[in-house]
Formats: structure tokens, C-alpha cells, sequence
């Protein structure tokens, strides 16, 4: 008998057994694993995939990748989609198929007897299927994955690029993390937004978190000064800590810009040059509140 | 259009860009602009490019090449209003425009044009020194 026909007819008749004893398997490697799943909703999908296998064997072929199995793909997509934002391990999703091949593999050996030559054909195009069916699922198991963690890499590109406002027409930017060029372009790109906004004349940059500081590093931030000045706005580099400046002038790297070491000298030369000054209301020895 | 106008307003030509540039309209803007600053004896140049959201390095060398023959005739110039798309280009084809005046709008970029201006009939140089360190 040929392969297609053999699993189909074995996956279609005892359909009810081979989901039963999957989903005690399941069940199983559910409790070692602290039991994300839950037993209901493990007990529709498991009941949904069989079906659906049948189905698509149904429709005669072995390619997983074929159009009769287009409905189970997309099951399992969706399985393992919702399984990576719970926080799944690969394993897990992963023995989620794997599992499937012992009660099929049982299953088989039922109806052919052992010893059977057609058991070896069924064994082998059931394996075949499965596994490249497991390995669709976790293919999309890790582009969901990936999605999660590009998301995440975006958030924090935003959420660390804000763009503070001083006082009228003056800008602070303090930046948090390692420079590159994706980020550069992000802070680059909110800056100079930032003053057409506000009409700002002068932004401050405080790279007081920023944790090193290479050629490449003050590449970005020459970059972004030079384009502020296109916009009109001149630049102060602040919040240069000793050691990166130490490293700095091993390296030769030259930061052409106006640099304070704290952004609060910074602030007092961005409020000098709008012609502006701090002054103190009382004397430091008078009684303070 | 075949011409960018340029208007004169007491001692400065003012250039707004409206359209998109190509390269034969910014040759023949650098052309009348010349003529007009010797026949004029203007001493700045204000170009507004707010309008303008395409740059390519022809017409970034254009402003610079400008910025110095207005120089060779003793005008000075200042761009203004400078989009950040079109900053942020500039930069990356590595134009930045050194030695060319910025301001964020034709307002300031008028105040630093007559700054400029100012400072040389007095004759001292005043508080330069305080915006260039």
C-alpha cells in the first residue's frame, strides 16, 4: 500500500486514539514543565491538528509544504505564534509536534501487524511529515519570537532619545546607551524635529550615559552637531565623564564642538549666549527656608 | 519658471526657494545672484529654503559655491530655514556647509544678516567673539 494512503487511512479511522494518547503525552510533559498550557485549550488544538492532518492527507500527497496542508500550517502558526508571546521554551513548542509521532507510530503498527513491510513505508513518510511540520512551527515560533524582540528594540530606541526642553529656545538631549548609526538616525531625526518645534537656538547633548566613547561613537555625534547647525542651532557637547575623556585623546578622536563637563555649565553657557543669567536671590549666609 | 527672483531689501538680496531645484536653474540662480550683488553693492545674502525637500550634493555645492563668491564680493550669507530631511542629507553626503552662515527662520536669519552688517560700520567687532568659541 503506498504511503499517503497507509497514514491517511490509519489517521482518519482511529483519529479519536491517536488524539487521546497525545494529549497524554502532552499532558505529561506539561506537568514537568509547570503546566503553561491549559488542558482545555490543549485539548482543542490537539483535536483540531489531527483532524486537519487527516485532511490533508486526505488530499493524497506527503508534501507538508503543499497546498492540502495550507489549513494545518496556519494552525500551527497560529499555536506557536501564541505560545512565543507566552514565553514557551523552543522545547516545549517544539515536543508539541515531535509528540505526535509515537500514538501515530502506535497507531500504524496497529493496523499493519508488526513485521509488516508496509509499517516500514508508514513509518517513514509519517516521520517525514511531522518533522517537516515541527519545523514550521518553529520556524514561526522564532519569527514571532524576533518580532517580540525587534518591538522591544524599537521601544527602547524611542524611549531613550527624548528630547527635553530647558527653557525658551534652549534644548537638552540626554542620550543613554551606545551609539550607532540606526540610533544616531532616530536622535538625529527628534532633534532636529525638536527645534523647528520649539524654535530652539541652542541644544545641549549630554552624553552622560553613554558608556564609551569611540571614533565611530563621535563620528555619529559630530554628525548630528553638523546638522543642527544646518537647521541653525549650535550645539554643546556635555557630560564628557573623566575616563572618556582620557580614552578619547589616546585615540585622537577630535570633537570640534563647544564641550562642558556637566550639563548644568552647559546650561549656564546656553543662558549666557540668549542673554540670560542665574543670579542668586539671597545671600548664602542669610537664613534659609 | 526659469528664474529664482531675488529681491533687494536695503543692503540684502533675498532668495526664496520655492520650487525644486535643478541643477540649470541653480547655475542661473548663482549667476543673477552675482550680477545683482555688484550691481547693488548689497553686503548680505539671505537664501530661504524652507520650501525646498529635495537636495542631491549638486545643489549642496551650489549653496556652498554661492556662499563664497557672495564672500569674494564682500556679501555675507545665511541660510535659513533649513528643513531636518534635508539637514540630515546634507550630513550624510558629507556637505556641511562650513563656513556658510544658519539660521532657523527668515527672521532670525534677517537678525543675523544685520548683525553682520552692523558690525562692520562700527568697526569694532563687537560681541562675535562671544558666539564663535
Amino acid at each position: 500500500m503506498h504511503g499517503a494512503e497507509l497514514l491517511r487511512k490509519v489517521v482518519v479511522d482511529d483519529a479519536g486514539g491517536i488524539r487521546d494518547a497525545w494529549l497524554a503525552i502532552l499532558a505529561a510533559g506539561m506537568t514537568a514543565h509547570g503546566g503553561r498550557a491549559r488542558e482545555g485549550e490543549l485539548r482543542t488544538q490537539a483535536g483540531i491538528v489531527v483532524s486537519q492532518l487527516g485532511e490533508g492527507l486526505a488530499a493524497g500527497d506527503l508534501d507538508a509544504d503543499g497546498s492540502g496542508f495550507a489549513p494545518l500550517r496556519e494552525t500551527l502558526a497560529d499555536i506557536s505564534r501564541s505560545r512565543a508571546l507566552q514565553g514557551f521554551t523552543p522545547t516545549d513548542t517544539a515536543n508539541f509536534v515531535f509528540s505526535l509521532k509515537e500514538p501515530v507510530f502506535e497507531a500504524l503498527g496497529r493496523a499493519c501487524g508488526s513485521g509488516s513491510p508496509d509499517l516500514a513505508t508508514g513509518v517513514v513518510s509519517a516521520g517525514k511529515l511531522l518533522d517537516r511540520l515541527a519545523l514550521h512551527t518553529m520556524e514561526t515560533f522564532l519569527a514571532s519570537r524576533e518580532e517580540v524582540i525587534g518591538r522591544q528594540g524599537q521601544e527602547i530606541a524611542e524611549l531613550s532619545t527624548p528630547v527635553v526642553r530647558l527653557w525658551d529656545g534652549i534644548l537638552a538631549l540626554p542620550l543613554i546607551g551606545t551609539l550607532d548609526s540606526a540610533r544616531t538616525g532616530v536622535v538625529m531625526e527628534t532633534l532636529l524635529q525638536a527645534i523647528v518645534d520649539e524654535e530652539a537656538e541652542i541644544a545641549i547633548i549630554d552624553i552622560t550615559g553613554v558608556p564609551t566613547v569611540d571614533t565611530l561613537v563621535a563620528q555619529h555625534l559630530l554628525k548630528t552637531v553638523a546638522a543642527a547647525r544646518l537647521m541653525g542651532a549650535d550645539c554643546i557637547v556635555s557630560g564628557i565623564r573623566p575616563q572618556i575623556a582620557q580614552t578619547m585623546v589616546h585615540l585622537g578622536v577630535e570633537l570640534n564642538v563647544v564641550s562642558k563637563a556637566t550639563l548644568a555649565d552647559a546650561f549656564a553657557v546656553a543662558l549666557r549666549r540668549t542673554g540670560r543669567k542665574v543670579v542668586r536671590q539671597q545671600a548664602p549666609t542669610e537664613e534659609r527656608r | 519658471m526659469d528664474r529664482i527672483p531675488i529681491l533687494k531689501l536695503g543692503g540684502v538680496l533675498i532668495v526664496t526657494i520655492q520650487v525644486d531645484m535643478h541643477d540649470r536653474l541653480a547655475l542661473a540662480l548663482e549667476e543673477d545672484l552675482t550680477a545683482m550683488i555688484v550691481r547693488t553693492g548689497a553686503r548680505g545674502v539671505l537664501i530661504e529654503i524652507s520650501a525646498l525637500e529635495i537636495v542631491d550634493s549638486f545643489i549642496g555645492r551650489m549653496l556652498v559655491s554661492i556662499a563664497a563668491v557672495s564672500r569674494v564680493l564682500d556679501a555675507e550669507t545665511v541660510v535659513a530655514g533649513m528643513r531636518p530631511a534635508v539637514a540630515i542629507t546634507l550630513v550624510e553626503l558629507g556637505l556641511e556647509l562650513t563656513g556658510i552662515k544658519t539660521a532657523l527662520n527668515v527672521e532670525r536669519g534677517m537678525a543675523l544678516v544685520q548683525a553682520g552688517l552692523s558690525e562692520e560700520d562700527d568697526g569694532h567687532g563687537s560681541d562675535r567673539g562671544r558666539y564663535e568659541d
